[in-house]
C-alpha cells in the first residue's frame, strides 16, 4: 500500500511538474505566435500542430540518447531521474498547450488585436491581455497538456527506467503488472489513474466556472 | 494575469514536495526481465540496503537490451542471463569480473491440450520438432534477450534457423518480455519457452501448464558482471562492486536460495552446486 502511495504520488508530481513547465512555456508562445508575424511564422505554426501528435516512444528514445552518458548531456546525470520524465512529458505536452492556445488567441487578436494596440499596449505587452481574455480557452489547453503528460508511458519508461521507488509511475506499474500476468491490479491501477485525470478536470472546471461567474464581462 | 502566478506557486510547490531520498549512494543495475518480474530483487535488495546503504535502482530489460545500456555507459553493473553475448561484452573489454550468481531451468510451456502430443516429455529437440510438425502456434521473445537468445540455440540444434523459422505462419515473434510472450501464449492457445522464475510467478497461465523439463539443455544460469573502468569511467563502480561482491557472498546466496513463490525455490544459488 505504502509502495502504491508513493506510485501515485510520483506519478501526480512528475505529470504536474511538466504540466507547469509546459503551461508556462506554451501559452505565451501560443498567444505570442498569433500577435507576431515573422519569416517563417507558418512554417512554426505547422510544425506545432504536427508536434500534437508526438509519438511519446520517439521523444522518449532520442531524449535517452541525449541523457545517455555517452550522449551529449551525459554529464547531468539525469538518465533513469523522475528528473528526465519530467523532461519528456514537458517536451510532449508543449505543442499541445501551444498549439489549443495558438488557435484561440488568433481568434481573439483578430477580434481586439487593434483596440489593444490603440490602448497603447506593445505587442509584448499585448500578451498576457489576450491571455487574459481567452482564459477559458487556457483551461481546455491546460486539461489538455495534462492529460498527454498523466496518461502516457512510453516515453517515461524509457528514460525512466521503471525503477521500483525511484521513476515508477502509473502508468509504469500498469505496463509492469501487465507483463507479470496480474491483470486484475493491472485494471485496479489503471481504475485509479482514470479516477484521477476525472477529479482533477473536475475540479479544474468547477474552478473555472466559479472564476467566470465571479466576474466575467468580455468573450 | 492571474494564472501566471499560480503556475509559479505551483512549480515552487512541486519543487519544494521533491523527497530528499536517504540514500547515501545509488547504482543501477541493468538486469534480465526475470529477476525482476519474479520479484526476487525486490525480496533481496532491501537487505543489502539495510547492511550497506547502496540504494540499487533496478532498470530491467532483458539480456539484450541491458548489455547494450552497459556498453552506451547507463548502467554500473549487469545482472543477465545469455552466456554467448555475455561472453561477446566481455571480449570487447566492456567488463572485468563475471561471476554466477545463481541458476535455475528454461521450460517449455504450452496449452494443455496439448495438440503436439509433447507433454511430459524431457528432450526439448524432439518437443520442439513436434510443435513444429503441428499447426500449434509458438510465441517467440524476439527481444535479443537471454530467454530468445536459448530459445534460438535450441530452434537451430532441431535444424531451424531464425530465418527459416520467421517465414512459418506458426512461429509468432511478438518482441516483447516474458510476461508478453506468456500472456501472448495464454491467449493464443500457443507454447513457449519460459524461464521458470517468472512462470512460477506469473499470474494469468489461463490453461498453459509445463510440457517439457528436466533437459540439461534447458539450464538457465545468472551471472553479475562488473564494467572495465577503463571504458566505464562514469560508472559507480566501487558500490557496483560491493553489491556484485554480496551477491556471491553466503549472506547473499542465503538471501537468493530463501525467495520461494508457492514454497518453491525460483533461483538456485551458485554457492551450493553452480552450473
Amino acid at each position: 500500500m505504502h509502495d502504491f502511495l508513493e506510485i501515485v504520488g510520483l506519478s501526480i508530481r512528475v505529470s504536474l511538474t511538466a504540466w507547469a513547465l509546459a503551461a508556462a512555456i506554451g501559452m505565451p508562445t501560443g498567444a505570442a505566435l498569433a500577435i507576431f508575424h515573422f519569416r517563417g511564422h507558418r512554417i512554426v505554426v505547422v510544425l506545432i500542430n504536427a508536434f500534437f501528435g508526438l509519438p511519446p516512444v520517439v521523444v522518449g528514445l532520442v531524449l535517452y540518447l541525449m541523457l545517455s552518458r555517452s550522449g551529449p548531456l551525459g554529464f547531468l546525470e539525469l538518465l533513469f531521474t523522475p528528473a528526465s520524465m519530467v523532461i519528456a512529458q514537458t517536451i510532449l505536452a508543449i505543442p499541445i498547450i501551444t498549439a489549443l492556445v495558438h488557435r484561440a488567441a488568433e481568434r481573439a487578436w483578430a477580434r481586439y488585436g487593434d483596440e489593444l494596440i490603440c490602448d497603447g499596449a506593445s505587442r509584448l505587452q499585448a500578451i498576457p491581455e489576450i491571455l487574459q481574455i481567452i482564459r477559458a480557452d487556457l483551461v481546455t489547453a491546460g486539461l489538455a497538456g495534462f492529460g498527454r503528460t498523466v496518461s502516457e508511458v512510453g516515453a517515461v519508461i524509457l528514460v525512466g527506467g521503471n525503477i521500483r521507488g525511484l521513476t515508477r509511475t502509473m502508468t509504469t506499474t500498469i505496463a509492469l503488472q501487465t507483463s507479470q500476468g496480474d491483470l486484475t491490479l493491472a485494471l485496479s491501477v489503471g481504475a485509479v489513474l482514470v479516477g484521477i485525470s476525472i477529479s482533477i478536470s473536475a475540479s479544474v472546471f468547477a474552478l473555472s466556472g466559479q472564476a467566470r461567474t465571479a466576474g466575467s464581462d468580455e468573450v | 494575469m492571474i494564472r501566471s502566478r499560480n503556475v509559479w506557486a505551483l512549480i515552487a510547490t512541486i519543487a519544494a514536495m521533491n523527497p530528499s531520498l536517504a540514500v547515501e549512494q545509488s547504482i543501477v543495475l541493468a538486469s534480465t526481465t526475470s529477476v525482476e518480474a519474479s520479484g526476487l530483487l525486490a525480496d533481496i535488495l532491501p537487505r543489502f540496503m539495510a547492511k550497506t546503504g547502496i540504494a540499487v535502482n533496478v532498470v530491467a530489460q532483458g539480456t539484450g537490451k541491458a548489455l547494450d545500456t552497459a556498453r552506451r555507459g547507463d548502467a554500473d553493473l549487469l545482472l543477465v542471463h545469455d552466456p554467448e553475448a555475455e561472453q561477446q561484452f566481455m571480449d570487447e573489454g566492456h567488463g572485468t569480473a563475471r561471476r554466477q550468481i545463481a541458476w535455475n531451468d528454461f521450460v517449455i510451456v504450452g496449452p494443455s491440450a496439448d495438440p503436439a502430443h509433447v507433454k511430459g516429455g524431457s528432450d526439448s529437440i524432439v518437443a520442439l520438432k513436434a510443435i513444429a510438425s503441428t499447426p500449434a502456434p509458438f510465441v517467440s521473445r524476439g527481444d535479443k534477450s537471454g530467454t530468445n537468445a536459448a530459445e534460438l540455440r535450441l530452434w537451430k540444434i532441431a535444424g531451424r534457423t531464425p530465418d527459416a523459422l520467421n517465414k512459418e505462419k506458426w512461429y509468432r515473434d511478438i518482441g516483447g518480455g516474458m510476461g508478453q510472450a506468456l500472456n501472448a501464449a495464454s491467449a493464443m492457445d500457443a507454447y513457449t519457452i519460459t524461464d521458470r522464475g517468472t512462470w512460477l510467478s506469473f499470474k494469468n497461465k489461463g490453461s498453459l501448464v509445463v510440457a517439457v523439463e528436466g533437459d540439461p539443455r534447458l539450464l538457465n544460469r545468472y551471472d553479475v558482471i562488473e564494467l572495465n573502468p577503463e571504458r566505464h569511467a562514469g560508472a559507480k563502480l566501487v558500490a557496483a562492486k560491493t553489491f556484485a561482491d554480496w551477491l556471491v557472498s553466503s549472506e547473499g546466496q542465503e538471501a537468493i536460495g530463501s525467495y520461494r513463490v508457492h514454497g518453491e525455490i525460483l533461483f538456485n544459488p551458485s554457492s551450493g552446486s553452480p552450473k
